[in-house]
């Protein structure tokens, strides 16, 4: 079997540990309820009368039962919740496209309402005419779907100096998996007649921040999209509408939001969120600037901190999420002993490239402790590092890009917790 | 300065020969006019190309800054709470906490302009004059003891300052400095010896509480100068260290005092009457107050006063970003006040 045929769940590789005991063992196993359950037995109100009616709720929410699956925030993180960010509780979710309900928010200066009548982009600089698009424009031209992943570069940033926030939705949270709907930036730039010559986009928002990024122009030509519509429907405030920029793979601060203008320029305008904030500094005191791509990283979301195994002992799903910026997820290795053993997950689809890929490793829990961690290796050949090894390169203070492999201490009693080993 | 001074038609000889331009158009859109372009295009890259033309000092920025900026960035622009702190932290890059500011980090003096022109002040941005931007950028420049307070900032010569961390910058290198070390294939089995568990974030405990009460869980220190009129009582003024008392408001922002004081970016100044210059523990002092503690500077109320008077005139390159107390009274109630705590 490759490494890569392993997409199928496999109950013949799950009961392998037990088969030696033969097949009554396993039958003798299932559990004996003593007495019987009221919830069968008796008739329940669900099952004699009525629901909702339709349009009870014209745009639906979740489940009232599921109350707990939301965006948090760690306050004391930041001065203010108006520049601040939340968690995506990626503890509690399975797949791997998240609902823009409950994806990360990042602002600068707070999420503003923009209308789509009141839109308007520009696009200046080095072109033939600087031009002005409304909405409506934007949707005249060809556009295309992706799913892409989009992960704030200081995503993991609490952990460089230890284990510090319990909670695989606070380490792993700035991060959410969308299907794009939008224009390539490349056919806006062709519509301006920009400059070929021009070497970068400066690319700001209508927000207070504007929050501007100089992109170089091969990226901008290649597979930036201008994006509208986000899992098949509008974007949500939060995250822009009506329009924002989505820059495969790269840190999600390029990915400016509620986008106003673009500009065709020779040089980067080397703006206080590519200067003093997103770059890494090193142990020597060097920062590295224009570390867009976000390497490739993954974690185990279940069990986790805030999602302990509640079964005991016996078959239990071990999930996770693996990603790159740099390509397509190619395999995924999870250890259950702080990295001595590693054993090939199965992943739930094939990576795609700058999208979330969902692995899973189904195993019989002995009821033991575990330490469990998860790496993850894209189509680069890039294999995910410890801590330790990040450490080496970059010290403690590099705050962005911290893809390091993560552990969770699975104790006995099923609950979880975030640690570092040696 | 403009940012686009090549001829047009230059512009349409290049397209001409270099392609991509040339992808036939939907003809979507309509052509911006120059004010639409001008109302929007404010950026100012590191060439200084689009800064407008205009000048500042540092005089004036203080009561921009005070009026405009302190609130969140402190009055001397020490940063206030988890408010970016815009001044000191030279020389601590590579330190085990670097303290990265204007001063200390940012590689090009127009991105100030560039950032503080465009989104601030938080809450009000693009609302200055060009003139109050170089003011501002000017006093965010003596706050760092980059220059001094009667230094004019303006277009003209904004390009000849070079910040001290400008070639603090690498562009990423990733690609040789970790790419090519973690590609090899993982190893699967008898990875390492041992495995133990080296930190537990439940000891650390600053997780918020999940049951939805959101209450900060950053560790708070309370701040209540609380003077020990038992210590020395008859020896000190108690009136004078009233107004010491008023007058300390503006020095709390970086600096404690009392039982529970801790290093800020001031240190904490229990006991400093009297006592060896440069000497609280674990406070990362200027190398101009280093150097003036190995000479044995003693914090007599003369030398404290004279401190106190001109921070910067006394000790150049001192961390305090304090304009001074001139009259010679508030020197007296401040070293009474301080004369309250002992260690």
């Amino acid at each position: 079997m490759s490494e890569n045929d392993t997409s199928k769940p496999s109950r013949r590789a799950f009961l392998s540990g037990a088969a030696t005991a033969g097949a009554g063992a396993i039958a003798s196993s299932v559990a004996q309820a003593q007495t019987a359950d009221l919830l069968i037995t008796q008739p329940q109100e669900w099952a004699q009368g009525f629901g909702d009616g339709v349009d009870a709720a014209p745009y639906g929410l979740p489940s009232q039962y599921e109350g707990d699956v939301i965006r948090r925030n760690v306050e004391w993180l930041t001065a203010d919740q108006i520049s601040s960010i939340n968690f995506t509780p990626i503890h509690a979710l399975d797949g791997t496209i998240t609902p823009q309900g409950c994806a990360f928010e990042r602002h600068h200066s707070g999420a503003i309402n923009l209308s789509k009548s009141d839109y308007r982009l520009m696009i200046n600089g080095l072109v033939d005419t600087p031009l002005v698009f409304t909405y409506e424009d934007l949707e005249r031209f060809p556009r295309e779907n992706h799913v892409y992943f989009c992960e704030c570069a200081a995503n993991t940033g609490m952990e460089w100096a230890g284990a510090q926030l319990n909670g695989a939705q606070f380490t792993h949270g700035m991060i959410h998996n969308m299907e794009y709907t939008g224009v390539p930036l490349r056919l806006l730039l062709e519509e301006s007649g920009y400059d070929a010559a021009g070497k970068w986009v400066f690319v700001e928002g209508a927000d207070a921040s504007s929050n501007g990024r100089s992109i170089p122009m091969d990226k901008a030509l290649d597979d930036v999209l201008v994006a509208f519509k986000a899992n098949g429907e509008a974007l949500r405030k939060e995250h822009g509408y009506p329009v924002r920029l989505v820059v495969p793979g790269w840190e999600g601060n390029m990915w400016v939001k509620w986008i106003r203008r673009i500009e065709v320029t020779n040089f980067p305008v080397e703006s206080r969120e590519e200067t003093s904030k997103y770059t890494d500094t090193l142990e020597d005191g060097v920062s590295r600037k224009w570390t867009w791509a976000m390497d490739a990283k993954s974690v185990v979301t279940s069990p986790s901190p805030q999602t302990p195994i509640k079964h005991g002992k016996g078959p239990l799903v071990i999930t996770g999420l693996a990603w790159s910026g740099n390509g397509a997820i190619k395999r995924v290795d999870v250890s259950k002993d702080g990295g001595k053993t590693w054993e090939t997950a199965r992943l739930a689809k094939p990576g795609e490239k700058m999208a979330l890929t969902r692995f899973y490793l189904d195993i019989d829990w002995d009821g033991s402790e575990m330490l469990l961690q998860s790496r993850a290796m894209d189509e680069t050949g890039y294999v995910q590092p410890t801590k330790t090894q990040l450490r080496e390169v970059r010290g403690l203070n590099s705050i962005y890009h911290n893809n390091c492999i993560q552990t969770w201490w699975v104790r006995k009693n099923g609950e979880a917790e975030n640690v570092e080993v040696s | 300065m403009l940012k686009y001074l090549r001829p047009v038609t230059f512009a349409f000889a290049i397209c001409a020969v270099t392609g991509p331009a040339l992808a036939e158009k939907l003809g979507l859109g309509r052509a911006a006019l120059p004010a639409e372009v001008a109302a929007w295009d404010w950026d100012i890259n590191a060439l200084g190309e689009g800064l407008p033309s205009g000048s500042g000092d540092a005089m004036v920025g203080e009561e921009v800054f005070a009026e405009k900026c302190a609130a969140c960035h402190g009055d001397f622009a020490e940063g206030i709470d988890n408010w970016p702190k815009l001044a000191g932290g030279a020389d601590t890059l590579d330190y085990e906490d670097p303290l990265k500011t204007v001063g200390s980090y940012w590689p090009h003096l127009t991105t100030a302009y560039d950032y503080i022109k465009r989104s601030m002040p938080y809450g009000n941005a693009g609302s200055l004059t060009d003139d109050e931007v170089y003011a501002i950028v000017a006093y965010i420049l003596y706050s760092n003891d980059l220059i001094d307070d009667d230094f004019v900032l303006s277009d003209d010569n904004f390009m000849e300052f070079k910040m001290p961390n400008a070639a603090g910058f690498v562009v990423d290198d990733r690609a040789e400095a970790e790419y090519a070390i973690w590609s090899s294939a993982p190893c699967m089995e008898n990875c390492k010896d041992r495995v133990e568990i080296t930190m537990r974030a439940l000891v650390l405990d600053v997780t918020p509480d999940l049951e939805g009460s959101a209450e900060a869980v950053a560790p708070v220190v309370a701040v209540t100068p609380e003077p020990e009129p038992e210590a020395k009582s008859a020896a000190i003024d108690l009136e004078l260290a009233a107004a010491g008392e008023k007058l300390f408001k503006k020095c709390k922002s970086c600096h404690q005092v009392g039982e529970s004081a801790k290093n800020k970016s001031g240190p904490v100044l229990n006991g400093v009457v009297n006592h060896a210059a440069g000497a609280v523990d674990g406070f990362r002092y200027s190398k101009a107050m280093k150097a003036v503690a190995e000479g044995g500077l003693i914090w007599t109320e003369d030398e404290l006063g004279s401190f106190l008077n001109k921070p910067k005139a006394y000790l150049k390159g001192t961390k305090m970003s304090f304009a001074g107390l001139r009259k010679a009274a508030d020197q007296l109630a401040m070293i009474e006040y301080l004369k309250t705590f002992t260690k």
